[in-house]
């Protein structure tokens, strides 16, 4: 009983953080509807800053505490010229776009840490004043822990009044509901956004200087909290303050006494519980539907027409490259182009989704993993071959494509997409934790190809001519009738149904195609490699996809293609050449948000027709 | 028997009314107007027609058939086509795809994985753009073409399953008063060689004495009047209702 009470305790404090960086990240995507990925990255350099201030600082409570708000309100201060610099003008791109630049930071910042605090893991001084423990029902229970439980519900009052006695305050609130309408009104909106802007950064770097005595500061904070905080934000509901202060209550709580009870699936339960939020209640605990802002067209996709000419010839050369030049690499050249080939395939597939279908997807990872997987399981258990191995990768991530794509496509924007990762990550925890059968972290090993196959040069080929075909495959559909009732729901899904087309059914039938052919992809992967791992459905690998489309551009199949193509051989080349490769990725992804706001393949398509109409 | 026969329509929006007790039939090629002021509730009535919103109570019958509560896309395919007040095409497409959608989406062809939509007969949706006098327009995309042109591209997709029952709500909107005048007749006509029944609404009063056979008038969500153009241009009551809402004088 004691014990009970301890626990739910220490949940409380967990959930007192959370919702420090929840409160934050909820506010900024209130007013600016940016999806904020960054928000992480300046919860880990509000730690940071904390240590640094608060260890050169004289010891003592002004040392101390001074240190923790002086870091708050400098990384409220990074916030802001992140906003003056990047996000400003961005703000009409779309969501997803944000979402690119926002991930380049969190790149730069990764490493702009590493080199200013070094890798190793840095100890901060205890609180002073808070030092030690105080007993309740006969056990001991941290200070510094119940001064953090304290803090969260203090912070949400200060919001609260912040928010419902100010004018500031009014019209975030207003403009949370409504931006255009506080646009109408000739308020300064760039001050508005700006100012949001400073607040949430704040919020996230206390919650990060707040964890100084409690936990050690290091470069994996970043990423580990951001997911926990989508997970609060999702499920308390894009832009509610309240529903963010009841998802941290229920996370945090979740977290202590599902370690109690359920030890075995601790690492997925936040996100199984996300996923029955998010089927039961489309917009989270406490949101509200989002005004549909976007009209029936005017939204500037382009058209879907026959590959111009000269991209005809330009993929046709690239074509009899990837067969001629093969035979005089070295195998580490042939790896490479595999991979490459392989990317190709699962960045093509996610373009159905995010393209023609106009859905978001976070985890297509998955799909790209139970294909490995299931030629891996099939190989394992039953002795498969290598070929029906490779027909069993797509059955699988077909069918799971369709089980989890039945409740993602239901919903819209990004709680679709959050849906999308939390169903990765039960996969993933699935394949890491049910070691009986998956072999857990350690994989299965073993997975090599049939003789005939095994020489690198012959996979090879064998390789570049699935994903090559499946790529075409999936062109083909994209300018037959069923790709044109994709984008007939994604344009207008007011016509699509007053014409009689289904547009669940469609979205549905397209999330399980695309996540077959992600399956082909994964299955290829997994004889490449020899071996299958949890990381192949991680939270990393779905962003590798992300990037790839997004980087391409999203607008065409060609889009895709030059970005896997481009992501692989960029990765690649800055992982040999220098330490600091995330640096000069986030810095690539930065500029190119800012300078090719349609990727790489729209930017080199509109300089072309620009020049054809100059002729 | 009628095409449409609607009785009781009833539909609140929290406190309130916008459409009350509303009642009405339309026959084979007939041109019904639905008139009343801004906010009267003729877009709630069309909404409840096609199946976008559930009425509170009322019944909606298609040839004799009920078709209350049906979803829009299983309405349509009974036979209503239907062009909205803001316009709805796809406008990553051109004006003839966004037709051959409606005319493959007709024929059931929609899970077609293979045959490029670019290789397909695209004739009979050329027929119909030409009917409509959007021939030159067909190649250009939909998302940058001017609003009276979209209106057109709507009725071209309401007509292409071959419908027995038309709603036209507000279709010549941001037309040019002869442009307004020659889409109407021209509906009129198809309406009339076809036998297809056409509820729609307008703002415009020439346009609605010249082509409408009969009109009902709408008023807080009621039918006030309901008659032949002359009739109800001498009603006294929809008098008052346009006069005191100031949108259109008597004169019209
Ligand atoms: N989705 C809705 N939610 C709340 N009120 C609505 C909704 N749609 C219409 N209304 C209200 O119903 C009434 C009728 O609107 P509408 O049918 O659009 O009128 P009309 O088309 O005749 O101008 C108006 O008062 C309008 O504000
Ligand atoms: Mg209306």
């Amino acid at each position: 009983m004691e014990n009970l009470v301890l626990q739910a305790l220490s949940g409380l404090a967990s959930a007192s953080s959370l919702f420090l960086v929840a409160s934050g990240l909820t506010v900024i995507f209130g007013v600016s509807r940016v999806v904020n990925f960054a928000h992480g990255s300046l919860y880990m350099l509000g730690a940071y800053l904390a240590w640094t201030l608060v260890t050169s600082l004289p010891r003592g409570h002004l040392g101390f505490w001074g240190g923790v708000l002086g870091a708050a309100v400098l990384v409220g201060l990074i916030g802001l010229v992140v906003e003056v610099l990047l996000l400003r003008r961005i703000y009409r791109a779309p969501e997803l776009f944000q979402l690119l630049a926002t991930f380049g930071v969190v790149l730069i910042v990764q490493d702009l840490a590493l080199l200013t605090w070094g890798a190793q893991d840095l100890l901060g001084p205890r609180a002073p004043g808070l030092r030690g423990s105080t007993e309740i029902l006969g056990l001991r229970f941290p200070l510094y822990e119940l001064f953090l439980i304290g803090v969260g519900p203090v912070v949400l009052g200060l919001l609260w009044l912040l928010f419902h006695r100010t004018r500031w305050g009014t019209l975030v609130r207003a403009a949370t509901q409504d931006r255009e309408m506080v646009g109408a009104l000739g308020v300064n909106q760039r001050m508005l956004f700006t100012s949001v802007f400073f607040l949430g950064s704040l919020l996230a770097g206390l919650g990060g200087a707040l964890q100084l005595p409690r936990e050690s500061v290091n470069l994996h904070m970043d990423l580990s909290i951001i997911t926990e905080a989508f997970v609060v934000v999702v499920v308390g509901g894009l832009g509610s303050l309240s529903g963010a202060a009841l998802a941290a209550l229920l996370i945090g709580e979740l977290h202590a006494f599902g370690i109690l009870i359920v030890p075995k699936i601790t690492l997925v339960l936040v996100f199984l519980v996300m996923a029955i939020v998010l089927v039961v209640r489309p917009h989270g605990l406490l949101g509200k539907p989002e005004a549909a802002a976007r009209g029936g067209q005017g939204s500037a996709e382009p058209l879907v027409g026959p590959a111009p000419a000269a991209l005809r010839w330009a993929a046709l050369a690239a074509a009899l490259l990837a067969v001629a030049v093969p035979p005089f690499l070295g195998d580490y050249g042939i790896s490479v182009l595999t991979e490459m080939a392989i990317f190709v395939l699962f960045a093509a597939s996610l373009h159905l989704i995010m393209g023609p279908g106009g859905m978001a997807s976070f985890g297509h990872a998955a799909y790209f993993g139970l294909g490995a997987y299931g030629a891996a399981l099939a190989a394992q258990w039953l002795g498969a071959p290598m070929l029906a191995g490779l027909a069993i990768a797509p059955v699988m991530a077909g069918i799971f494509g369709l089980v989890f794509g039945f409740f993602c496509v239901r919903l819209s924007g990004v709680y679709s997409a959050m849906l999308t990762l939390a169903f990765a990550q039960i996969a993933w925890s699935v394949a890491f934790q049910w070691v009986e059968v998956t072999g857990g972290d350690n994989g299965i090993l073993g997975v090599w190809p049939d003789a005939w196959a095994a020489p690198k040069l012959v996979y090879y080929y064998l390789a570049l001519g699935l994903c090559l075909g499946a790529t075409l495959l999936l062109r083909r559909v994209i300018h037959a009738p069923f790709g044109y009732a994709l984008r007939a729901q994604r344009d207008s899904s007011l016509r699509a149904e007053a014409i009689g087309i289904d547009a669940f059914r469609i979205r549905w039938l397209g999330f399980g195609l695309a996540a077959a052919a992600a399956g082909v992809a994964g299955g290829l992967f997994a004889y490449g490699k020899g071996s299958v791992f949890p990381t192949y459905m991680g939270i990393p690998r779905s962003v590798d996809a992300l990037l790839m489309v997004l980087l391409g551009g999203v607008q065409t199949l060609s889009g895709p293609i030059v970005g896997a193509l481009a992501f692989t051989g960029l990765q690649e080349q800055l992982v040999r050449l220098t330490d600091l490769w995330r640096l000069v990725l986030g810095c690539v992804i930065v500029a190119l948000v800012l300078f090719f706001p349609q990727g790489l393949a729209g930017a080199a398509r509109a300089r072309w027709e620009a020049s054809r109409g100059d002729a | 028997m009628a095409t449409l026969e609607v009785e009781g329509l009833a539909k609140s929006f929290g406190g309130v009314r916008a459409v009350q007790g509303v009642s009405f039939t339309v026959q084979p090629g007939e041109m019904l107007a639905l008139i009343g002021p801004n906010g009267a509730g003729k877009s709630t009535c069309f909404n409840m027609l096609n199946g976008q919103l559930r009425p509170d109570a009322g019944v909606v019958k298609l040839l004799g058939r009920p078709i209350t509560g049906l979803a829009p896309r299983a309405v349509w395919r009974l036979g209503v086509g239907r062009t909205f007040q803001i316009t709805a095409t796809f406008g990553s497409m051109t004006v003839l795809e966004n037709v051959q959608m409606a005319l493959l989406s007709h024929q059931r062809r929609l899970g077609g994985l293979w045959r490029p939509v670019a290789r397909m007969d695209a004739a009979p949706a050329r027929a119909l753009l030409e009917r409509l006098g959007m021939a030159e327009q067909a190649a250009r995309p939909c998302g940058i073409l001017a609003y009276g042109d979209l209106k057109r591209v709507e009725l071209a997709i309401a007509l292409a399953n071959a419908p027995k029952l038309l709603l036209m709500d507000e279709p010549t909107a941001g037309m040019a008063p002869q442009e307004r005048v020659a889409l109407m007749a021209l509906t009129a006509a198809i309406a009339r060689e076809s036998g297809i029944a056409v509820l729609f609404t307008e703002h415009d009063m020439d346009v609605v004495f010249a082509h409408a056979d009969r009109i009902l008038v709408l008023d807080r969500g009621a039918l006030i009047a309901e008659g032949a153009p002359a009739a109800v241009r001498a009603d006294p009551r929809v008098r008052e209702v346009y006069l005191g809402s100031g949108a259109v004088t008597g004169a019209h």
